[in-house]
Order: C-alpha cells, then sequence, then structure tokens
C-alpha cells in the first residue's frame, strides 16, 4: 500500500493509515470548558484507574490548580484562570451555560484591589456581601493529552513503543518504552513527560483497556457536568459545533473550539476542547503545527550538507600542493 | 511535575515573596506581569463577557471579590517573561533579557516540555561529528599516502564513536533498553535513522582503527598473518567509515530539528550546515593536532571549509529567525556560540599563518576542537532555552494565525478560529 499523500500533514483517518483493516470508528474527547466546575474529579479517576503515581503534594501559589500542568505523572490537568472582565461590555448578559439571566443593579467595578484568597474558612469575598463584589470570571479546563491525527510523538519514537490504536488513540507500550526522550521535545502540546524515578515516557491512553471493552475513560465517567464527553469523533465535532452555535447565540461570542479542524497543524486533535478564550490563556500552544511535516524538507538540507562535507573533503585533498 | 520536596516548599516562597513584594501583585499567580500589559489584546470582542455575568454570584460566591486587581490593570494578564520563570525544570541558567513583547500564557509556566536529553547529548553532537570528521580525514590520508593523517583519524574516530555510544546509552531513561532502538527502522524518526548510521559507521571505524596494529605486529607467525591481512580490511573498512561519515555528521541537525523545540525546529535549514562545518573543523583539529606540517595540508584546508559553513550556519540561526534567534543570542547559550566563534576564527587563522611550525598547528587543531564543543553545546543550550520560555511559543505561533487571519480578510476578531 503506498503512504498516504497526507501521511505527514493534512486531513487524514490515522487508524486505517497505520494499516488497520475495518477499523471502529475514531475514538475521542470533546471536552467542554464552559461546563467545567473545576471539580478534578477526572484527574483523580485517571490516577485511580491507571494507577498514576502521585504527583507529589505542594502548593504552587498561582490558582486553585496545584497540579500545575500535564505531566507523566497527572495526565488530566484542571486549569484554573482567573480573569477580571470589565463590566458593561454586554447587552445581554447570560452565564457560562448560555441561558439569560436578570441582572441587579450596577455593580462597582473598580472597589480596588482585593486578596482571592488561598482557601479558607469561606470563600473569598463572601464575608464583603453582593454589592462589594466586582467583575471576575474564572475559567476551568481539564486538559488531555489531544491524540493528534499526525502524532509527533509517535512519528519520532525510535523504538515503536508509542503506537497508533485501531480507535485513532496514541499509545505509549511501557514494556518496550527506553526513555530516550524524543516524544517529549517533539510534542507541540508539552503533553508526554519522563517519569523520573522511572525514566520512561508516560502519557493519556485515552483508557485503552476499558475502549477496548466497551467503556467509557475514567475521566469522562467521572465528570460531573459532562464537561468531558466521549465518543466517536464525528459525532464529537458535530455536537460541538451545535454547543458553539448555541453559546453565540445565547451571547457568548467568545466561544470557540480548539482542535476540531482537520485541516489545522496536526490534522486535527483527537481530544478536542470549546474554550471561552485565547488557547494560549489556558497554556495551549494558540497554532500548533506538527513537527515531521518539514521532515522531507530536512532530510533534503541534511543531504545537501552531507554531500557539502563530502565535497569539501575531497577538494582538501585534491587541490593544492602541500 | 512537583519535585519531591517539603510539603509546601512552593507555598512558603510564594508567600515570602508575596511579603516581600507587598503588593497585591503578588497575589495571583501570573502576577510576574506588569500593568503595562494587555493593551494589545484588549479588543471589545474578547471583553464582551463583562463582569456582570451573575455566576459571579451564584456558582463561584467568592470570585467576585478578588476582580478588583483589574482595578490597576487593563483587562488581560500579559505576562513579560522578566527573567524568572515557574518552568518545572527551573534552574537552567538561561537568564533571558529580552526586549518587552506582550503575550499571554498560563501564569507564565512554557507550553512545551522542555528536552529531558542532559549534556551528555550535547557531548554526543560532538563526539559524533568528532568521529565523522576524523573518519573523512582518515579515508583521505589513506587515498593519498599520508599515513600520519589516516592513523590520527582512525584512532580518533574509534574513540569518538565509543565515547558517543556511551554518551547516548547513558542519556536513556532506560539504559539497559537500548537494543530497542534496533526494533524498527522509521525514516520518521531520525534518532532510529540515526542508530541505523551509527550500526553501519561503529564497526566499520572500529576495524579501521583495530587494523593501524598491524604496523606493531611482528612479521612471522599467526600474528604476522594477521599484521599482512590487517592492511587491506582496514582500507575497506576505512572507506566504509567514510561513507557514513557524512551521514553521521548531519543527521543530528535533523534529530533536533524535528522537534516541537522552536529555536531548533525553524533553524532546520540551518542546523545540518552548522553540524557538517563543526565535523569536519573537529576533524581537521585532528589532523592538525597529528600530523607533521609536511602532512598537514589537507587537514587545513578542511578547516577552512569547516569554518566557513559552520559560521555561515551560526551566524544564519543567529539572525534569520527573529524572535527564535534570540535564544542563541542571550544568556549561556549566547556565550557559547560567541567563544566557539573566537575560537574558530583563531583556530583557522593560526592554521593557515603558522603552517611551518608544529607548535601553530596543534595549537590551532586545539582551538578547532573547542570551538566545535562551544557550538554544539550553545546550539542545543539555545535550543532548551527556547522551550523553557512560553514566549517562544506563543508569540510565533500568534503572528502565524494573525497573518493568516488577515490574508484571509477576515476581521481581527478572536472569537472564531480561522481555520474554520
Amino acid at each position: 500500500m503506498l503512504p498516504d499523500p497526507n501521511s505527514l500533514y493534512g486531513p487524514l483517518d490515522p487508524a486505517p493509515e497505520a494499516g488497520y483493516e475495518n477499523a471502529p470508528p475514531r475514538m475521542g474527547f470533546f471536552t467542554d470548558t464552559s461546563v467545567c466546575i473545576g471539580c478534578k474529579a477526572c484527574e483523580v479517576a485517571c490516577k485511580e484507574w491507571n494507577g498514576v503515581p502521585e504527583s507529589g503534594l505542594d502548593l504552587l501559589g498561582m490558582s486553585y490548580d496545584n497540579t500545575g500542568a500535564l505531566t507523566a505523572n497527572s495526565w488530566r490537568h484542571v486549569a484554573f484562570i482567573e480573569q477580571p472582565r470589565p463590566a458593561g461590555h454586554r447587552a445581554s448578559p447570560a452565564d457560562v451555560l448560555g441561558a439569560p439571566v436578570d441582572v441587579g443593579p450596577d455593580r462597582p467595578v473598580d472597589a480596588g484591589p482585593q486578596f482571592l484568597g488561598m482557601p479558607g474558612a469561606q470563600p473569598p469575598g463572601r464575608g464583603s456581601g453582593a454589592e462589594g463584589r466586582t467583575d471576575f470570571r474564572w475559567l476551568m479546563m481539564s486538559d488531555v493529552c489531544k491524540h493528534c491525527t499526525h502524532a509527533a510523538c509517535l512519528d519520532v519514537c525510535p523504538t515503536g513503543s508509542l503506537f497508533r490504536t485501531e480507535f485513532g488513540t496514541v499509545v505509549v507500550q511501557e514494556d518496550i518504552c527506553n526513555g530516550c526522550g524524543y516524544c517529549i521535545s517533539a510534542c507541540p502540546y508539552g503533553v508526554i513527560d519522563q517519569r523520573k524515578d522511572d525514566g520512561r515516557a508516560w502519557k493519556c491512553t485515552l483508557c485503552y483497556d476499558r475502549l477496548g471493552a466497551g467503556m467509557m475513560p475514567a475521566c469522562a465517567q467521572a465528570c460531573p457536568t459532562e464537561s468531558i464527553q466521549y465518543g466517536p469523533l464525528d459525532e464529537l465535532r458535530e455536537r460541538a459545533a451545535a454547543r458553539v452555535g448555541t453559546l453565540h447565540d445565547r451571547g457568548v461570542p467568545e466561544a470557540r473550539l480548539y482542535g476540531h479542524d482537520p485541516n489545522d497543524g496536526v490534522g486535527g486533535d483527537g481530544a478536542f476542547f470549546l474554550l471561552l478564550d485565547e488557547p494560549e490563556v489556558y497554556g495551549l500552544p494558540p497554532d500548533p503545527v506538527v513537527t515531521t511535516r518539514d521532515l522531507p524538507k530536512m532530510w533534503k538540507r541534511a543531504g545537501l550538507a552531507a554531500l557539502a562535507m563530502a565535497a569539501a573533503t575531497v577538494a582538501a585533498f585534491v587541490g593544492g600542493s602541500s | 511535575m512537583t519535585p519531591p520536596g517539603p510539603v509546601g516548599d512552593r507555598f512558603r516562597r510564594f508567600r515570602e515573596r508575596l511579603a516581600a513584594e507587598g503588593s497585591h501583585q503578588a497575589r495571583v499567580g501570573d502576577d510576574r506581569t506588569s500593568a503595562a500589559g494587555g493593551a494589545e489584546t484588549a479588543s471589545g470582542a474578547e471583553l464582551a463577557h463583562g463582569g456582570d455575568r451573575p455566576n459571579d454570584r451564584d456558582t463561584a460566591s467568592g470570585n467576585g471579590a478578588a476582580g478588583s486587581r483589574r482595578g490597576d490593570r487593563p483587562a488581560r494578564r500579559t505576562t513579560e517573561a522578566s527573567g524568572r520563570r515557574r518552568g518545572r525544570r527551573g534552574g537552567g541558567g538561561e537568564e533571558l533579557r529580552v526586549p518587552e513583547a506582550e503575550f499571554t500564557s498560563y501564569y507564565g509556566r512554557p507550553v512545551l516540555k522542555a528536552p529531558v536529553w542532559k549534556w551528555d547529548i550535547a557531548a554526543y553532537l560532538f563526539t559524533g561529528g568528532l568521529a565523522a570528521g576524523s573518519s573523512l580525514l582518515a579515508a583521505g590520508g589513506q587515498l593519498t599516502g599520508r599515513p600520519a593523517l589516516r592513523r590520527a583519524g582512525r584512532v580518533t574516530a574509534l574513540a569518538a564513536v565509543s565515547a558517543s555510544a556511551v554518551f547516548l546509552v547513558k542519556d536513556l531513561g532506560r539504559p539497559a533498553r537500548f537494543h530497542h532502538m534496533l526494533r524498527v527502522a522509521k525514516p520518521t524518526s531520525p534518532m532510529s535513522m540515526g542508530t541505523w548510521i551509527l550500526t553501519a559507521y561503529g564497526p566499520a571505524a572500529g576495524v579501521a582503527a583495530i587494523a593501524e596494529a598491524a604496523g606493531v605486529l611482528p612479521r612471522h607467525g599467526l600474528l604476522g598473518l594477521a599484521g599482512r591481512v590487517l592492511p587491506p580490511i582496514g582500507h575497506a573498512a576505512g572507506l566504509v567509515a567514510a561513507g557514513t561519515a557524512p551521514a553521521l555528521a548531519t543527521y543530528t541537525g535533523v534529530l533536533l530539528a524535528d522537534t516541537a523545540v522552536p529555536s531548533w525546529h525553524e533553524a532546520y535549514p540551518e542546523l545540518p550546515v552548522i553540524f557538517a562545518g563543526s565535523a569536519l573543523a573537529s576533524g581537521a583539529g585532528v589532523g592538525l593536532l597529528a600530523a607533521p606540517p609536511a602532512q598537514a595540508g589537507p587537514a587545513r584546508r578542511m578547516a577552512v571549509a569547516g569554518a566557513a559553513l559552520e559560521l555561515y550556519g551560526a551566524h544564519r540561526v543567529e539572525t534569520r529567525l527573529g524572535l527564535l534567534s534570540e535564544p542563541y543570542r542571550l544568556g549561556r547559550p549566547g556565550r557559547l556560540l560567541r567563544a566557539g566563534r573566537l575560537l574558530t576564527a583563531g583556530g583557522v587563522a593560526g592554521a593557515l599563518l603558522g603552517r611551518r611550525s608544529r607548535v601553530v598547528g596543534a595549537l590551532s587543531g586545539t582551538a578547532l576542537l573547542a570551538a566545535s564543543v562551544l557550538t554544539r553545546f550553545g546550539i542545543f543550550y539555545g535550543g532548551v532555552a527556547s522551550a523553557r520560555d512560553p514566549r517562544y511559543t506563543v508569540v510565533p505561533q500568534r503572528e502565524r494565525l494573525e497573518a493568516r487571519r488577515s490574508s484571509m480578510d477576515l476581521p481581527p476578531n478572536r472569537a472564531a478560529p480561522p481555520t474554520v
């Protein structure tokens, strides 16, 4: 079989490309951050099911996010973004669910700096009463491996440890991985990571074991608000487009999808998101491109450099008199 | 990601910082930002989600209280990576003092994972190149009757390729599984290709070096037979090694470029050129060190060619890539590359001017070898620095996105992704 012309870049169905015949539909996640409540049940469920070691207990001192990032020991990561939002930019206020709401009398915008607070006896701001509160929004997003159509980690893996499953997801085989670390530098999202005391690379498997048994991945199963939705990717993309339309109609114009487009730099993500702000606000790259897109050009340059090297050596020995 | 340590270590530091700064600025994690930030992004569309949403009141009853930090700054946080970052691999010594570019990030944390490769991979870049350059030098010496070049080249090549193998295996997270590299051959994985290049090159270089022992073997008996058989075998092996050497020297450029590390990836046209030049220069350095001036002519010319490629390539990556050239100019990588450039120039000058002096030749050779080490480490750590700072990930991608959007005549409204 000839390789697909899009095998390094462009829209593609990854499982048949990887050689599966009669592959099941591609499965994935749609993470709708507009309904995420930041409960971190997904992080816990993932650790429980997959036997992921603890990440170390610490407070990062930046928000209610003390996980920090996706790492070898955190395959789901709930980001908390605290954002001030000036009042008066909305004609028809709506809550994050998109339902129009009644707004009370104007609340002060500039009540001076206040400490958001670390977790305390009562929620910050409760003591100040409704009048004292100001405009603020809290974005939460459960991040996860994107299971890219063109997965750089998989393409650069020199041992064949990373492989494409029949569901179109990307999984590390821990009995093969020798910890070379190439996948870690290759991932445009900074997802896959080396476990320090173990040396190997680890990341979300999209619960390959559960998928095989026809079950839902642990994080999606545990999500209490259906912020994490699991299903066939085609279906999820339709559902996501409808959701964005609903939010736009209800006055949330900043709602947008991320990673859903098969024409993007990685050929579309198997796990994509509905975001309420720019991707970089959530720690996501705004325009990721799979590094192997340029690989043919790289090999060509290396070939030219190698030829130049050989030619220079020949010239050095045949030219000149000494 | 959190290093094992006392519970709340970071929180303690955070509290101390809070006390030291004595302002609300430190209270929210992203606030190594400056109030100047945000202007660029404060478009009306983004701000449409005004704070008058009642869920401030309903679902997160406390949040409202904190919103007031807006009072001293425009709508959006903009991290100006003013040096210190919370990189998970913190430290590293890259102190970046750069012109302020405004961009947004998640509490200043890196988007990418910095390479987990340690200094031994940078050292391998040098030893691999040194082996390749030495094998080319040896083959030239072998074919043109310059035994000093041949012998020095072959022996250095074996030593360098052995060191390479040690560095490469040592850097693995699971060194005992190094042979898993031999399970597959993948053109999409430069590391896999490199494994096979080394597998072809290493034994050939080894045999060629062992054949040099023929000169010290007795004339008679079994060893005498070996002494007569070895030179032709070494001849063939030396040619095989020289045939694979250019691939060995240049694939490492692809190895680094085929990553998401911004300053490595965008430098993909130059990296193989730099590494080819550096390999030639280091091979030439071996020739200048080992050969008497009468035989060192080709080494001098190799030094000139290698230095030209290396200096040209390094100049290009330091100037062509815009923001992504910055990591190669600043901090430790910048110092390494500048020192490498000086030593390269000095080594070439010495090789050309001191062609009658063995001492000057040896000094020049040493300078070229040192320059090669510095260049490799500079390129390596420049890339690492670019992965550690979210600026180098976010800013170029954001520019790309905006350029695409404007070429598609879309309004600068960021609410809709451009490719829909």
